[in-house]
């Protein structure tokens, strides 16, 4: 019986015509695309994308060369040299992170006492050579300054659940 | 054709001829760049995509702009191919879709050759097609093209045989094998179109020529190697069968005869079944109308019939799975040929036998 059955549902083509249906259905449904680069989708603030250093408001910068970010490292991508400045203040003269290795986990993030280092919500910085992916310190400020607004703000939103 | 030749004298009527086949030619071409488009934006649809939209306005000039893209690549001949072997497949594949649509009508005597047996010759025509994948996947001298030259082989013999004889149906309600007298007796509504066949009143041929239909468009999905029927292609297994080893302009010639072979199985589904350039209602009022009026009248039902075909393609890519060999095999040779042979039988003995016999 179930198989005189099935060969009247195939000689009538009935799973090609539910399959029709179905098909013409999702034909005329909201499509799904997101046109990329003139639409993005929605990023969480504790988006984790491109690493940029910040600074204070009054321009001075942030990080205090404790080296805790190096240390967590687990790719080893950054290399920090330090001694102190002319006024006395402890501050890097080299911040390195190869964002070739980088594994964008966020401990540098999360192991900053000073909110210096953080990753931004930029995840458009492909490259095309590898040298351009070894970020320098300047690289890193120039990223923060650029991003500052929008870094500020992913931090004050994730602020209540740290 | 030979009307030409009688009426601007040998020269300027090969002119004619050649101008008249360069426009066809030209006007498919163009045609076939926007039905590939329509053919990826259908399968997008289905599977809520969008499809491509930045080349022209929703994406209208796509397939120009994949047409520089193969144009401007690099032709790769792999070292072990026979090279003039290599070269000459794709243009097989091509000549042939091409001359094949020389016997399509498309309107009232808009045909370039009007041939008395042009269903034959048509069919003749794309069996040969098949040449020009199995050359291709010979000469390509690589495994996976080899594989898929050798199931393609089988398969589009295999249902040539089944095409044949539902074709041999038609024939016989037609008396003829000019397409033109084919389309011609499915004139004055959608009753009389082979579908229904009510010319045989008051014989119930519908119950044999809907089957008939449904298996024509279902050997032409495998005949054009389109899905479900693709195994000769099967991405999953043979990367793209005897195409792997093809780039650039060879593999744009590849398509484009692929793409004209299954644009021109809509439009025999049409002829064949549909009623061709008419109406789906009686509109003998159209011959009262100035010749291109009426024409243009015409040639709007035979294309939009071969639109809703191409539509119809497009659509059982997107929602049906890839038959596997054997069962592919097996509805082939086990289900279409004895059915397609008896439905002759049956159709044989309705002309002969029935009140028009």
């Amino acid at each position: 019986m179930s198989r005189l059955q099935q060969t009247i549902r195939g000689a009538l083509l009935m799973d090609f015509w539910s399959a029709f249906g179905l098909g013409m259905r999702y034909f005329f449904k909201k499509k799904a695309t997101l046109n990329y680069p003139f639409e993005k989708g929605p990023l969480s603030p504790r988006f984790r994308g491109q690493h940029a250093l910040r600074r204070y408001p009054n321009g001075e910068e942030r990080c205090i060369a404790c080296k805790l970010c190096e240390a967590i490292c687990p790719a080893l991508a950054i290399t920090i040299e330090a001694e102190p400045r002319a006024d006395g203040s402890r501050r890097t003269t080299r911040y390195d992170i190869d964002m070739t290795k980088c594994i964008y986990c966020g401990y540098c993030q999360e192991a900053c006492p000073v909110d210096a280092i953080v990753e931004g919500p930029n995840f458009e910085f492909a490259a095309e050579t590898r040298e351009e992916l070894f970020y320098d310190k300047a690289k890193l400020l120039e990223n923060g300054d650029r991003w500052e607004r929008e870094i500020a703000r992913n931090l004050e939103l994730d602020a209540p659940y740290r | 054709m030979s009307e030409f030749v009688s009426q601007f004298g040998p020269l300027w009527g090969t002119l004619a001829v050649i101008g008249q086949i360069l426009a066809f030619m030209i006007v498919l071409l163009i045609s076939l760049a926007f039905l590939l488009l329509m053919d990826r934006k259908v399968w997008a649809a289905v599977q809520m995509r969008k499809g491509p939209n930045v080349v022209g306005a929703f994406g209208l000039l796509q397939s120009f702009a994949d047409f520089f893209k193969f144009v401007f690549k690099e032709i790769v001949v792999p070292a072990g191919a026979d090279r003039s072997l290599y070269l000459l497949a794709p243009l097989i594949t091509l000549i042939l879709a091409f001359i094949t649509w020389a016997v399509v009508p498309v309107a009232p005597g808009w045909v370039i050759a009007d041939l008395n047996v042009g269903i034959l010759y048509l069919f003749a025509m794309s069996s040969l097609g098949v040449y020009g994948i199995i050359i291709g996947g010979w000469a390509s001298n690589s495994k996976y093209p080899f594989l898929g030259a050798l199931r393609s082989a089988a398969q589009m013999v295999s249902y040539e045989v089944s095409i044949g004889f539902i074709i041999v149906t038609v024939l016989l309600f037609a008396g003829s094998m000019r397409l033109s007298d084919i389309v011609d007796i499915q004139a004055g509504g959608f009753w009389n179109w082979n579908l229904l066949a009510f010319h045989a009143f008051p014989l119930p041929m519908f119950l044999v020529m809907v089957p008939m239909a449904v298996m024509f468009f279902i050997s032409a999905l495998a005949e054009t190697n389109r899905p479900p029927f693709d195994l000769p292609e099967a991405e999953s297994e043979l990367v793209a069968g005897y195409q792997v080893e093809y780039s650039s302009t060879p593999y744009l010639l590849f398509m484009v005869g692929e793409y004209l072979n299954i644009v021109l199985m809509c439009a025999m589904t049409t002829i064949l079944f549909f009623g061709g350039w008419h109406a789906p209602f009686p509109d003998g009022f159209v011959n009262d109308w100035p010749y291109l009026a009426s024409h243009a009248w015409h040639f709007f039902w035979f294309a939009a019939k071969v639109v809703f075909f191409f539509f119809m393609f497009a659509m059982v890519k997107a929602l049906v799975p890839r038959y596997r060999y054997d069962q592919l095999m097996r509805l082939g040779w086990k289900i279409f040929l004895p059915t397609s042979l008896v439905a002759v039988a049956l159709v044989g003995a309705a002309v002969v036998y029935g009140p028009q016999g």
